[in-house]
């Protein structure tokens, strides 16, 4: 049954995706807009600027912060963000001397209530491959340089946990509200191949 | 199993490519093939996330290299509704008017030899052994660590066991560690740098460093 061995070529994705959603509407298995409605909740609900505002919160409160990383689940469910794929989450808190990146060799397990559905780069064989072996020259090709005096934990979801990476405020973002530092924070930086950019001369802006 | 999908450490591929703005789904079909595995997880029971990565790893190396991300989805989902006998290859086939690639049967799982205490049998600090088991039925320890040496720096709460869970079997629930590994212990040739890798690891993947 090896696919390279299989008399027939294959029908293209999409004719395949229709052929077994009709298969199963045949025999009534589908619930009325069972698929359109998982689809757009998933892109509604499941997002990386959830994360972005956890981030920003744990930037200005310091005792949510503290919460954040004793139980990363209960902290995150506190801004309503709850997804049955994490229900184990863990944040990482990236500090002057760390840098924490995540992966997951196996498949592309992620938080999706703070990340989202992950990107197909984080998916790809390429990044699951060579993560976990040369992080800092993987780093360094997608534009992160980490200093040698840093070190860097990576963490290979290959359990139930799930990662969240806490990154560094960055420099002149003092006095900035909640809100506008969520709109800073990237979901590359929630994963670790990121680092947010300083704000020099930016000062109390708001 | 030792398979195309463990992936952490091989060698020989290229640049990780980024997309700016990326859209959560690039055709109509990928949001479908998502929906489609909660709708067989969630609403028809047929199989659970465990079943589900299972199909996946045992898809033909070839397609699943080739493959994209949702068509690899796509390809555990439809596996497992023939196999449970939801649906058939031959009425897939015939609707799709082609071929219907499909993932590889399962190996038989004689999970002997593991131990399931309910406590916590380490905690952080331990150092322990990750025990060097080539199961040929589903599992989450990664080649590259096993016969390794680390640390445990978190104890997880207790989840289902997943190399019987993967399998349709009936699981026990036991806890899982974040073990660290320097990353000179895991790769001959890395730099003596700093850096370390945490793997998440159910405890009858463990043993006792002596």
């Amino acid at each position: 049954m090896s696919d390279r061995r299989h008399p027939i070529p294959p029908a293209p994705i999409s004719e395949r995706v229709r052929a077994l959603e009709e298969a199963l509407a045949a025999q009534r298995l589908v619930p009325a807009g069972f698929l359109e409605d998982t689809a757009a909740h998933t892109q509604e609900e499941l997002r990386p600027e959830n994360g972005a505002r956890v981030v920003a919160k744990a930037w200005v409160d310091s005792a949510y912060r503290a919460r954040l990383l004793a139980d990363g689940t209960a902290a995150v469910a506190e801004l309503g963000f709850r997804a049955p794929n994490s229900e184990f989450l863990v944040v990482l808190e990236d500090t002057p001397t760390l840098h924490n990146v995540i992966v997951c060799t196996q498949c592309s397990c992620t938080a999706w209530s703070v990340l989202g559905l992950p990107p197909d780069w984080y998916k790809s064989p390429e990044y699951r491959a060579r993560v976990v072996r040369e992080p800092r020259t993987l780093l360094a090709e997608m534009g992160l340089e980490v200093p040698e005096d840093v070190a860097v934990r990576v963490w290979d979801t290959s359990g139930e946990t799930r990662y969240m990476v806490l990154p560094l405020r960055p420099a002149g973002t003092e006095g900035w509200s909640e809100e506008r530092l969520a709109g800073i924070v990237t979901r590359e930086s929630m994963i670790g191949v990121a680092r947010l950019c300083d704000h020099p001369g930016r000062r109390n802006a708001e | 199993m030792d398979g195309i999908h463990d992936l952490g450490g091989m060698n020989g591929f290229g640049p990780v490519e980024v997309e700016r703005g990326e859209p959560v789904f690039h055709e109509p079909w990928q949001a479908r093939a998502f929906a489609l595995n909660l709708l067989g997880i969630r609403v028809l029971k047929a199989y659970n996330v465990h079943e589900y990565r299972h199909a996946v790893e045992r898809m033909d190396p070839a397609h699943y290299l080739a493959a994209s991300y949702y068509e690899r989805w796509f390809t555990g989902v439809a596996t497992l509704l023939v196999e449970k006998g939801v649906v058939t290859r031959h009425e897939l086939e015939a609707r799709a008017g082609g071929g219907f690639p499909l993932s590889r049967p399962s190996a038989s799982v004689q999970p002997g030899g593991l131990s399931q205490p309910e406590a916590a049998r380490f905690a952080v600090g331990d150092a322990v052994v990750v025990r060097d088991i080539h199961p040929r039925g589903h599992t989450r320890v990664p080649r590259y660590v096993r016969g390794k040496r680390g640390v445990v720096v978190r104890v997880a709460p207790r989840f289902e066991f997943p190399d019987l869970a993967g399998h349709g079997l009936r699981a026990h629930r036991e806890h899982a560690y974040h073990v660290e590994f320097p990353a000179r212990d895991l790769w001959s040739d890395a730099a003596a740098g700093r850096e370390t890798v945490i793997v998440d690891l159910w405890q009858s993947y463990l043993e006792a460093a002596s």
